[in-house]
């Protein structure tokens, strides 16, 4: 912090990402040996509240993985596990080079997703800070452990770079794993850029291990367009990091035999068919999701909220997008206004938990909402229709959607907005997926069903 | 330090419940304490609810009595009948997913060198012959490739008890089980072998009729992995309900099945060997002194 900051600091002068720990400058192999951990060494713990929201921050043009490792260098990171699948690998081999630099205390290349999840679990339970990513069907091959982590109380934050998961096989980008992610408890946030990706890691070490909380986080992008193409990122100076994890302050208490002895499925009662099994679970689900709840008021502290609004007031149509979706919404929004169309733009930042009463307050008046996303399922569509039902006589257009590793033109939103102000029938997403406003709501049936 | 948690807070004694006031005053935390003298002292698990006669609670029993520092270890398990007795000690025990035993034991022991530095914690995975050999195969192998510094402990029933008699990847071949109508059709997995391609400091083979010899090898092995690598114990552990052993033959059957397939063996590496003597002083492995060649004896 004393250090002057440059006007643009270059993490990768080079322009290719480095995945490998430089070797020593001829000039330093000759004279004295410089120690590699020396810059590590000498970072200052400073508060979350300062980093976040005082620290001077630099302008650095990187890719998305390159804003997840300056993100995990100043976050203090004890345990990091990795394992390749596209399009995440550049992003856990980075990690590996903060772990030559010192920046990341223990690192490891794990057998595969289920290896690599149970090992995050006993890391988070020794007490140390974890982190480790994965993409597609490396998160559906993990999901067994990743699925328990809430329950278990775990504290680890977790990147997805999401990619296809059906088969036939692809590696191109398609979120539909968010889905799968919604439902286990965790925290999931929808990183837009490299800038999002940046901050929703730095944030999420600091929100999962909250007291109240006491969860795990997952930060989600789409693969290829976040990670591996370069944007803006604004970071503070990588002289700083946050506090070390407070073992002692989670909710449950840690297994490293300081304590009086915890055991996870202590009694056999606990796990059979009986009323005290199923009470115990009862309540332990709903004490999960009552912290995903309270995890709101430090997205909001940190974050600076759930979502984003843009031009939302006044607005006839408003767009509610996430992740890759809402940079091209972005670029409609600008379209419609040329063309005189009132309307507004939603970002959504964390779907867990989701920002159902901030929506609800900001779709009151509008006549339009359009929802593009980046899967077939649209899973977005449903969480935005189920929030503001009863709230909002919007017209709603689950669409358009693009999937398989397919683009999305902006064009494509524009058209949706136009012919969903004008009433003309949509070439491009179906009557089932349009409700609200005055839809006949027996073409939308199959859209009531699948909410 | 973690000796703290086993003492009363001042002025607490008398209202804390019999049970753990006879672990604080009768157990075997901070003390030295053998397998001779069971029934002197306060067990570490003493209740539990497993089936009568059976000789895996037996084993448990006696592993976590060889614990070197009970009160800084923490056992990790999987799903079968032993984490229904592992989780009633008085020790942590970290029951997670199916078969990320040797995972989350990766994780767990690395975490708390992170945090511990030198001080002892020691890892020991308790898990069934299905959660080590089948399901959490690929884990248990990798972790002992990794030289993992922990003790993975395989209770061998040769069969999924906790699931109804099911074969498992350690039954014996032509065995009749659910899901083997017909008999099982290969081999039983030589896990001994794998532990020694794969790199494991310490592998032996026990059986729970032989409390002494439970004891050295599970002493040995948790000593070995605090600083030289992965080790692995395999104990037959029978269950007399799916094989319908009588209760009051279970010993007799380990007595059996030791003669037949589970012959004590012990491999200990030489790094091993150097590091029981030289830091715990064990005398086995120390040169055997050449015999003088006058003491030859020679008839007179």
């Amino acid at each position: 912090m004393s250090e002057a900051l440059e006007a643009e600091q270059k993490t990768n002068p080079q322009g290719d990402p480095i995945t490998s720990v430089a070797a020593p400058k001829p000039a330093e192999a000759a004279g004295a040996r410089k120690d590699p951990h020396a810059e590590a060494k000498r970072q200052k713990v400073v508060t979350p509240e300062y980093l976040f929201l005082e620290a001077p921050r630099t302008k650095e043009f990187i890719t998305g993985s390159e804003a997840a490792k300056e993100a995990v260098r100043r976050s203090n990171v004890d345990l990091a596990i990795a394992y390749p699948i596209t399009p995440q690998s550049e992003t856990m081999q980075l990690i590996g080079v903060l772990y030559g630099e010192g920046y990341v205390k223990e690192y490891y290349r794990g057998e595969e997703e289920v290896g690599v999840m149970a090992a995050m679990a006993g890391g988070s339970r020794a007490g140390v800070r974890c982190f480790t990513a994965t993409a597609g069907p490396g998160t559906l091959r993990g999901l067994e452990g990743i699925a328990s982590w809430p329950g278990h109380r775990l504290p680890i934050v977790a990147m997805f770079t999401c990619r296809v998961v059906n088969a036939p096989l692809a590696i191109q980008p398609d979120n539909i794993e968010v889905a799968y992610l919604l439902n286990s408890g965790m925290i999931v946030f929808h990183a837009e850029n490299q800038q999002d990706m940046y901050d929703f890691i730095l944030a999420g070490f600091t929100i999962s291990e909250k007291n109240d909380v006491t969860l795990p986080v997952g930060v989600c992008c789409d693969g290829f367009f976040v990670t591996h193409a370069r944007g803006y990122v604004r970071m503070q100076d990588r002289s700083m990091k946050l506090p070390p994890r407070d073992a002692w302050r989670g909710a449950v208490p840690v297994l490293d035999a300081e304590n009086p002895p915890a055991r996870l499925s202590r009694d056999a009662p606990v796990q059979k068919s009986n009323f005290m099994a199923y009470n115990i679970h009862a309540v332990w689900q709903q004490e999960v999701w009552a912290a995903v709840e309270r995890s709101r008021k430090y997205i909001n502290q940190y974050m600076g909220g759930l979502l984003t609004a843009e031009n939302v007031e006044d607005a006839e149509a408003v767009i509610i997008a996430s992740g890759s979706a809402a940079a091209q919404s972005r670029e409609a929004v600008r379209i419609c206004a040329e063309k005189g169309i009132k309307i507004g733009l939603i970002k959504v930042r964390s779907i867990r938990p989701f920002p159902t009463q901030e929506l609800r307050k900001l779709c009151g008046k509008a006549k339009l909402i359009v929802v593009p996303e980046f899967n077939y399922v649209g899973w977005l569509a449903k969480e935005v229709a189920t929030a503001i039902y009863g709230y909002s006589n919007a017209k709603i257009i689950g669409g358009p959607r693009v999937y398989g590793g397919q683009s999305m033109p902006v064009e494509l939103i524009v058209d949706e907005v136009e012919s969903g102000l004008t009433g003309k029938k949509s070439s491009n997403v179906a009557q089932s997926s349009i409700m609200g406003g005055a839809v006949n709501q027996d073409d939308v049936a199959h859209f009531m069903r699948s909410i | 330090m973690s000796l703290d948690y086993v003492k009363f807070s001042g002025g607490f004694e008398k209202f804390m419940p019999k049970e753990y006031r006879d672990m604080v005053e009768h157990g075997p935390f901070g003390k030295k304490i053998s397998v001779s003298q069971m029934g002197s002292f306060k067990e570490i698990l003493e209740e539990h609810p497993m089936c009568a006669g059976c000789a895996m609670t037996l084993f448990i029993r006696l592993a976590i009595i060889a614990f070197p520092n009970p009160e800084d270890t923490i056992t990790v398990g999987t799903a079968g009948c032993g984490r229904l007795a592992i989780s009633q000690a008085a020790i942590p025990f970290v029951y997670g997913n199916y078969g990320d035993q040797n995972g989350v034991a990766s994780g767990l022991s690395r975490g708390l060198r992170l945090r511990f530095g030198d001080k002892p914690k020691d890892v020991v995975v308790m898990a069934g012959d299905g959660g080590t050999a089948d399901i959490g195969f690929q884990q248990v192998l990798h972790s002992w490739f990794r030289k993992e510094r922990f003790t993975t402990i395989m209770l061998d029933n040769e069969v999924y008890g906790n699931t109804g008699g099911q074969e498992s990847g350690m039954t014996n071949r032509g065995a009749v089980l659910k899901m083997a109508p017909l008999g099982k059709k290969f081999e039983k997995m030589d896990m001994l072998q794998m532990a020694k391609v794969a790199g494991c400091a310490y592998v032996a083979t026990v059986v729970p009729n032989n409390p002494r010899r439970v004891e050295s090898v599970i002493k040995k092995a948790v000593l070995i992995a605090r600083e030289v690598g992965s080790t692995y114990i395999q104990a037959y552990t029978s269950c007399n309900i799916e094989y319908a052993i009588p209760t009051d033959k279970v010993m007799e059957d380990a007595k059996t099945v030791e003669n037949d397939r589970y012959q004590f063996t012990e491999y200990v590496s030489d790094e091993a060997k150097q590091y029981l003597t030289e830091r715990y002083g064990y005398k086995d492995y120390l040169p055997k002194a050449a015999a003088p060649a006058a003491a030859i004896p020679t008839k007179a």
